[in-house]
């Protein structure tokens, strides 16, 4: 890296803000995927101004830039594969603006999730968008990654709760796409920026719109002695256009581990549970309850317990949020897949999945958004094996491809990143690939900002900052 | 450019004779503001699409994709206009997964074809929208036009779920796929909805489905000012209970609703035709949740102390539901010269819509105010005749309120309006700081400028 660029970035923000030792740098190299890669600098900008200057020097010095939030992505969006400069969003972190009477928030991109439903909580408002990672991950990380959680079932992903933002341009321009009302005339460039996984513009600011909450809430916790019987039942809901907040699944092995670690009241002998949520109002709520238990039973359910009080409630959630961090005492390491297939085919997917577990010799875990289709596969793996992390990458890949033939698609809420770029070619083709690129560079034209991600890499777009001697493919760390 | 002789045997030998029409009579059925294209080609598959695309980007030939042509007239009148493609002969479903809610379905697809299609299995579309009888998928996604269920379920972009399009250089594009979540690639399709076909010729549109509500009911209140309506309108709104559609109106729009439900030979629920500011709720669900709803309205309406609440009953409530969906329709053909906008606020507090709405300078202009959804609102708008003074006097006003609604952070558009009213104002206001980004969308997606020249926003 060329000093006179650090000292550039050390002058313009200040030798607190930014990172060039190798043993700081070390800890930028990962984010929650199974991918690495090391920037050669870390900068914390304070407003966008800092953000602007940044991308101006990093231009001038011909270095890549990438954005970071909490670094809890699953995808390696947060990684930098070209190296270069990484800015990471966590000091720009305060709320701007509550405009209750509209139900609108304006944020900067560091703000914690979580913290956006706690500012409005006390006005009976909430953040829709809930990532089980709500706690730590960031509302700019939730931007580039569209990310959902389980209340996307009903509410959607995050693109559904934007309504404007300011990026900054890879050339320093600050530009802002959208409106506070959310619906002026013109091209719905919110739609396009969302989910663009940092790879056309960085997010400086975000207006999101905030929800009313629900007047009544049920949780129910379906078990199942049969993974069929409660893969069967998600189908028959949705077929019978019963349309529940959420339903996630927690399979028994993965049960088992959460319940080690939480104690959230999952049975431990059971083989698999179905977390269930209706709101609404309580006329609605209750029959929507009545019907789901019905279903539930007919598909031979063990036991439909509903959760008596917020107490209970919550601990069942928490049980479901932590679960990949109580899967992750298991082993060293572990590899969460997203995929997705259409519902309807949920039985059939789960026995792939065990299937290819078994052929790659892992115990595959399954909790997910069930009611979307929305797998997360879980692959618990030992990194200091190389041969068994192969393996696992391998079986990975097996599955993602399980659900493109089922007629599914490749992520539905984590990303592509450096995780699938090269899977890309599954789902598009060449004529899509050319689109895609000549958006890409329509923003983004030396693929400046965040190289190496979304497009496979012979498709273009970031193999110039790509360095082959760079920490471009996957390895074990 | 070749002559327009050739052209149309050119398109033969292109497509077959049997897809391409270029009388005179046929073409004028297509025109824009008194412009006929000079033929019309009826694609029968995507790859037929593609190739009147790729020709039309060689020959550098402006082409506007259609469906039931109900909106052709929205936005700027095209720059050029030599093609017309005429999609009504895609109008098949290419997937309908009733068990998943997905449906797939050619661009040219009636919507009330698919809502029958999808009725058979309790299901629908929620994409309540104008000219309802003969409006295609297609054209209801490109136009962007408002639909009456927005309050519950959203915009279309809110459950469209993927799309395959013919881009500017006459390829064959899809963005999104047919499952309910997906974060796969850039999400192009989104950018689609409301473009008026300036980005590409939409061939297909996958779309989530829903189940059909179990019952549907509407209540109607009547209060005495613009204050104690909103005042209302904003109790019904932090209530908690679920509308499907939410609306509020003046005794102007109710009395264009009336004499619109009047001639189409619909008896008029009282209420309706009373003056006042009118508030209109609908809802859906089973008979507790309709009880219940009622119920509580009824409880707000007395403590807003409402002139009149009504619920209505089951016929009266699905005339007014459609009456305010076709709204559009009507209201433009309800009196020569009138002018449709479309004003989307940041918020709504009466004294910023007394100022916005007030249009007695510089010379009374009549006018009917409605406020859908999600703080947009149309305001229907007529000169007191058409003389040149009068007509003076309208763009007067409207430019004034272009600028009071742009002052207070809000936009407006000009849905519709007469072609003497285009030709002063641009119907998409003024240009936001955004325009640039678009400008380098529109290049991505039609490098050689071919679709729809000029209609859309900023002269795109
Ligand atoms: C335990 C766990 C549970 C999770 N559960 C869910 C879940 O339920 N649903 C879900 O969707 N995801 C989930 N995730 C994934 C992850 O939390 C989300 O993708 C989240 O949105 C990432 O936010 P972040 O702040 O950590 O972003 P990072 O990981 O730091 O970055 C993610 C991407 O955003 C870009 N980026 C960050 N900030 C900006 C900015 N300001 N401008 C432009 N680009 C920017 C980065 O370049 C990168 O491409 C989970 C992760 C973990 C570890």
């Amino acid at each position: 890296m060329d000093i006179a660029l650090i000292r550039e970035l050390k002058t313009l923000l200040g030798p607190e803000n930014v990172l060039s030792q190798k043993e700081d740098l070390l800890l930028y190299e990962f984010d929650g995927s199974v991918e690495k890669g090391r920037p050669e600098v870390v900068v914390f900008p304070h407003g966008t101004e800092d953000v602007s200057r940044i991308v101006k020097l990093a231009a001038k010095h011909q270095v890549p830039v990438v954005g970071r939030g909490a670094g809890t992505g699953l995808s390696g969006g947060a990684l930098a594969r070209g190296g270069g400069v990484m800015i990471v969003f966590a000091r720009m972190n305060r709320i701007l603006e509550l405009d209750l009477l509209n139900r609108r928030a304006v944020v900067q991109p560091g703000v914690v999730n979580l913290d956006i439903t706690r500012a409005v909580e006390h006005a009976g408002l909430y953040f829709a968008p809930d990532p089980s990672s709500q706690k730590s991950c960031t509302i700019g990380g939730n931007v580039a990654e569209n990310s959902g959680g389980p209340h996307t079932l009903a509410y959607g992903l995050t693109t559904n709760h934007v309504a404007a933002l300011e990026l900054v341009l890879p050339d320093g321009e600050i530009v802002r796409v959208g409106s506070h009302h959310g619906d002026a005339p013109g091209y719905d460039l919110c739609g396009l920026f969302v989910g663009s996984e940092g790879t056309l513009a960085l997010v400086t600011e975000i207006t999101v719109k905030l929800s009313l909450k629900a007047g009544s809430v049920m949780t129910l916790l379906a078990i199942f002695d049969v993974v069929g019987d409660a893969s069967r039942t998600v189908v028959e809901m949705t077929a019978y256009g019963i349309t529940p907040v959420a339903c996630e699944m927690l399979d028994g092995w993965t049960l088992r581990a959460v319940e080690d670690f939480i104690h959230a009241g999952f049975p431990r002998d059971s083989a698999a549970v179905l977390l269930i949520e209706v709101e609404g109002l309580r006329e609605a709520s209750e029959s929507q309850a009545a019907a789901i238990r019905e279903i539930c039973h007919a598909n031979d359910a063990r036991e439909v317990r509903t959760a008596r009080d917020e107490r209970e409630r919550e601990l069942l959630w928490k049980g479901r949020r932590n679960a990949f961090g109580a899967l992750g005492r298991l082993a060293p390491s572990n590899y969460v897949l997203d995929g997705v297939i259409p519902r309807s085919k949920l039985p059939e997917a789960l026995e792939q999945i065990h299937a290819i577990g078994k052929k790659f010799g892992f115990q595959i875990g399954n909790i997910f958004h069930a009611g979307d289709g929305n797998l997360h596969p879980i692959v618990l793996y030992d990194p200091r094996d190389t041969e068994q992390f192969k393996r696992a990458i391998a079986a990975a890949r097996e599955i993602i491809r399980m659900c493109i033939s089922l007629g599914g698609s490749l992520t539905g809420e984590h990303g592509v990143g450096m995780e699938k770029n090269e899977l890309m070619l599954l789902v598009f083709s060449d004529a899509d690939f050319d689109l895609m690129r000549r958006i890409h560079d329509a923003f983004n034209p030396d693929s400046s900002l965040n190289p190496g991600k979304i497009f496979p890499l012979s498709k273009g777009c970031g193999e110039i900052h790509v360095r082959k001697s760079g920490p471009a493919a996957a390895s074990p760390s | 450019m070749t002559s327009a002789i050739s052209l149309p045997i050119r398109l033969e030998q292109l497509v077959g004779s049997d897809r391409v029409v270029a009388s005179e009579s046929a073409v004028k059925a297509f025109a824009i503001a008194g412009r006929a294209p000079m033929a019309v080609l009826k694609p029968r598959s995507a790859e037929e699409i593609a190739e009147i695309v790729s020709f039309a980007a060689v020959e550098k030939l402006a082409l506007l994709a259609c469906g039931s042509r109900s909106k052709l007239e929205l936005g700027m009148p095209p720059r050029h206009y030599d093609l017309a493609v005429d999609m009504t002969a895609l109008r098949g479903i290419a997937h309908y997964d009733p068990g998943d809610l997905t449906v797939s379905v050619d661009a040219g697809m009636p919507l009330n074809e698919l809502a029958k299609k999808l009725a058979a299995q309790k299901q629908f579309l929620p994409l309540a929208v104008p000219c309802s009888a003969t409006s295609t998928a297609g054209g209801a996604i490109a136009s962007g036009i408002d639909s009456t269920l927005r309050q519950q379920y959203g915009t279309a972009r809110d459950f469209l779920i993927g799309a395959e399009f013919v881009d500017g250089t006459g390829k064959q594009c899809k963005s999104g796929g047919r499952v309910v979540k997906n974060v796969t690639g850039y999400d192009l399709h989104k950018l689609l909805v409301g473009s008026l076909g300036t980005l590409g010729v939409i061939s297909r549109l996958n779309f989530r489905t829903f189940p059909l509500p179990e019952l549907c009911g509407a209540h109607l209140a009547v209060l005495p000012t613009l204050e104690t309506a909103l005042n209302f309108h904003a109790s019904l709104l932090n209530s908690g209970l679920p509308f499907s559609n939410l609306e509020l109106f003046d005794s102007g729009f109710s009395a264009l609703l009336s004499s619109h439900l009047k001639t189409i030979g619909e008896d008029i629920p009282e209420s309706v035709r009373a003056t006042g500011w009118h508030v209109f709720a609908s809802f859906e669900g089973s008979e507790a949740v309709l009880q219940r709803i009622t119920r509580e309205l009824q409880k707000l309406a007395d403590r807003a102390q409402a002139e009149r609440s009504e619920t209505l009953d089951l016929q009266h409530s699905h005339f007014v539901n459609e009456g305010l969906r076709e709204a559009f329709d009507w209201l433009r053909r309800a009196a020569p010269g009138l002018s449709i906008l479309r004003i989307a606020l940041p918020g709504v507090k009466s004294v910023d819509l007394k100022q916005i709405l007030d249009l007695s300078e510089p010379s009374p202009l009549r006018a009917s105010f409605l406020l859908r959804a999600c703080n947009v609102a149309y305001l229907a708008v007529l000169a007191a005749n058409d003389n040149a003074q009068s007509i003076a006097i309208l763009e007067r006003g409207i430019s004034a309120l272009f600028s009071r609604v742009e002052t207070r952070n809000g936009s407006a558009a000009l849905l519709d309006a007469p072609p003497w009213l285009k030709e002063r104002i641009n119907v998409w206001g003024r240009q936001r700081p955004d325009f640039p980004l678009m400008q380098r969308v529109k290049q991505a997606f039609d490098p050689q400028n071919i679709f729809s020249p000029g209609r859309f926003v900023g002269g795109i």
